[in-house]
């Protein structure tokens, strides 16, 4: 069925190799052409994110940080890490909606990559993450952000987000596994990752909150990637934060991806 | 002639639930078997296990002479799927759907858009092509289910109820591109719960209830097993049930199921309304209802099991 063509001078292994990551590509373009079709999802994660970054900082600025200025340098890597997070709930949406429709057992039924459908759909995710983060560092600028550091601080932050957005897609991987149908991966996402976000320091500085609440939030890896962004788009410490950032990418990555595709394999073998 | 599909013993448990208990299935090269039985029989279940999409509990299957389970990379390619199950995604036009397909397939960016506008001409889509496929009516959605199978012209097709809730027309439409393609040479393997469909396309049945096969042959074999048609009699008051039963019992010389009022009987002999009306008539018993029908699948099921088709007796 496949048209294999003949790579000389590539043995089997990585042949299969260069087909699955086509294949990959292949089916995250076909994520991303969904958005063509349904320009809302567009709205969800480019004129939501921006939404936030207007509403906080001219309702609250004023009031956290004395002036909108001065808080447009807190709060716009917050919105950029707090986004991230949002965003991540369309990996396990588009999953879920793929499991329940059978869009996902036609794939499987093809000579394809096992592993291809799964991690299109990441690929696609991450392209919008990149948007998101694009649009957002725009907009700053736009509103008189200045960078503290350099170009390489900004690329830095980038790939630190985008490396985080990997690791918690596998969480939304296995919610988009486990719930019943997409509305059910909506609802977790905005009843699970709310309080994940706001119990940090995206919005305020960690010393404004009481004391047992500041422990919660220190070890928040939202806090976390907060602090990294803001030290490599502003200024300030960088390797600390970064490297929880880094150690919390892991866990949750070495928990939650062999989790994710054991619970993955098992639904479609019930079904 | 060789055997396309092979399966031997196929066992499959959900949880308590033993969707397949042991089934054999032959289907030769180039014929269309009919896998007949009602909602929950475990038809769906033997094509998924066929299609790769499973794996049984026991038993093995070959597909084109691979192995299920060992081979079954080689399996998805030389089998087509179109079911409920392997939809198209319906955000996508029907055009781009077709694409997707053929570029996952390893075609070219030009080889792909010929392939599925040469598809979208072949069933009739080519005016929808650009529309997004939740827009389509159940008829062109179950077109352009059946062209996605077809992109990577497979030797094999499976399609799994492709005819379930269609208006006649489009049912029609759907049977004639199937006998297409079998004239072509595909092999296919069908599951329907009509005993008219299998009827009308396939070469061999094979009826399934309850995860085992109970019936196995050609429609015409079936069908004499059943009788072709059936009459039915629907008596006035229940208290006529016994002269009726004894009337139908001597014409036909078997015992006609009753179920209510209503008495049924197998009818192979084209004579045998007259004979009823003649009867009625000396006896003076009138009836609310006296009719002749084509066999159904409930029929084929209460001659074998002895039951009715119970609907929806287990999820699928």
């Amino acid at each position: 069925m496949t048209q294999h063509r003949d790579r000389p001078g590539t043995d089997i292994l990585t042949g299969r190799m260069m087909d699955g990551l086509q294949q990959t590509r292949t089916l995250a373009w076909r994520s991303l052409l969904q958005i063509r079709h349904n320009p809302w999802q567009l709205g969800d994660f480019s004129i939501q994110p921006i939404l936030f970054l207007l509403l906080f900082l001219y309702v609250f600025g004023g009031a956290i940080a004395g002036s909108t200025g001065e808080y447009l340098r807190f709060i716009l890597p917050g919105v950029i890490v707090m986004n991230m997070v949002f965003v991540t709930v369309y990996v396990g949406h588009g999953l879920n909606t793929d499991l329940t429709k059978g869009v996902f057992d036609r794939f499987r039924a093809l000579p394809i990559a096992r592993w291809a459908p799964l991690a299109g759909r990441i690929v696609a995710d991450l392209v919008k993450q990149a948007w998101s983060i694009l649009l957002l560092l725009a907009v700053g600028f736009l509103l008189g952000f200045r960078l503290g550091t350099s170009v390489t601080g900004l690329l830095a932050m980038a790939a630190l987000v985008l490396t985080l957005a990997l690791a918690v897609s596998w969480i939304m991987v296995l919610v988009g596994v486990i719930a019943r149908d997409p509305e059910h991966v909506q609802l977790f996402g905005f009843t699970a990752l709310f309080p994940v976000t706001f119990v940090s320091n995206v919005f305020v500085p960690v010393d404004t909150m009481p004391q047992w609440l500041q422990g919660v939030v220190n070890v928040n890896p939202v806090s976390n990637l907060a602090d990294a962004s803001r030290g490599l788009l502003v200024g300030g410490p960088v390797l600390e934060p970064t490297l929880w950032s880094l150690a919390w990418a892991c866990a949750i990555t070495a928990v939650f991806a062999p989790l994710s595709v054991w619970a993955l394999n098992r639904r479609l073998m019930r079904g | 002639m060789s055997d396309a599909i092979q399966a031997r013993g196929l066992v499959k448990a959900f949880g308590v639930t033993r969707a397949l208990d042991g089934v054999d299935l032959d289907v030769r090269s180039g014929s269309i078997l009919g896998l007949l039985g009602p909602n929950g029989a475990g038809k769906t279940t033997i094509v998924r296990i066929l299609a790769t999409l499973l794996r049984p509990d026991a038993g093995h299957a070959t597909v084109g002479g691979y192995d299920v389970e060992k081979q079954p990379h080689q399996v998805r390619q030389l089998v087509g799927l179109t079911g409920q199950y392997a939809s198209v995604d319906d955000k996508l036009t029907g055009r781009e759907n077709l694409v997707l397909i053929a570029r996952l397939l390893g075609q070219s960016r030009v080889e792909a858009r010929l392939r599925a506008n040469a598809l979208l001409a072949e069933f009739g889509l080519t005016d929808a092509a650009g529309r997004a496929a939740k827009d389509y009516s159940g008829g062109m959605r179950r077109r352009l289910d059946l062209a996605a199978s077809l992109v990577g012209r497979p030797s094999m097709l499976f399609l799994d109820e492709p005819t379930t809730g269609l208006d006649p027309r489009a049912r029609l439409e759907l049977w004639s591109l199937i006998r297409r393609l079998v004239s072509q040479g595909t092999t296919v393997l069908l599951t329907t719960q009509y005993l008219d469909e299998a009827d009308n396309l396939a070469d061999a049945i094979v009826v399934i209830d309850r995860g085992q096969v109970i019936a196995a042959g050609t429609p015409e074999q079936l069908k004499a097993r059943v009788g072709a048609r059936s009459l039915v009699v629907r008596a006035r008051e229940a208290s006529n049930i016994r002269a009726l039963t004894e009337i139908l019992l001597e014409l036909t010389g078997t015992r006609p199921t009753i179920d209510g009022l209503r008495l049924t009987t197998p009818a192979s002999d084209p004579a045998l309304v007259p004979a009823v009306v003649r009867r009625l008539d000396q006896t003076g018993l009138t009836v609310d209802e006296l009719m002749l029908r084509s066999a159904s699948l409930d029929d084929v099921f209460l001659s074998i099991t002895g039951r009715h088709v119970e609907p929806d007796d287990q999820a699928s």
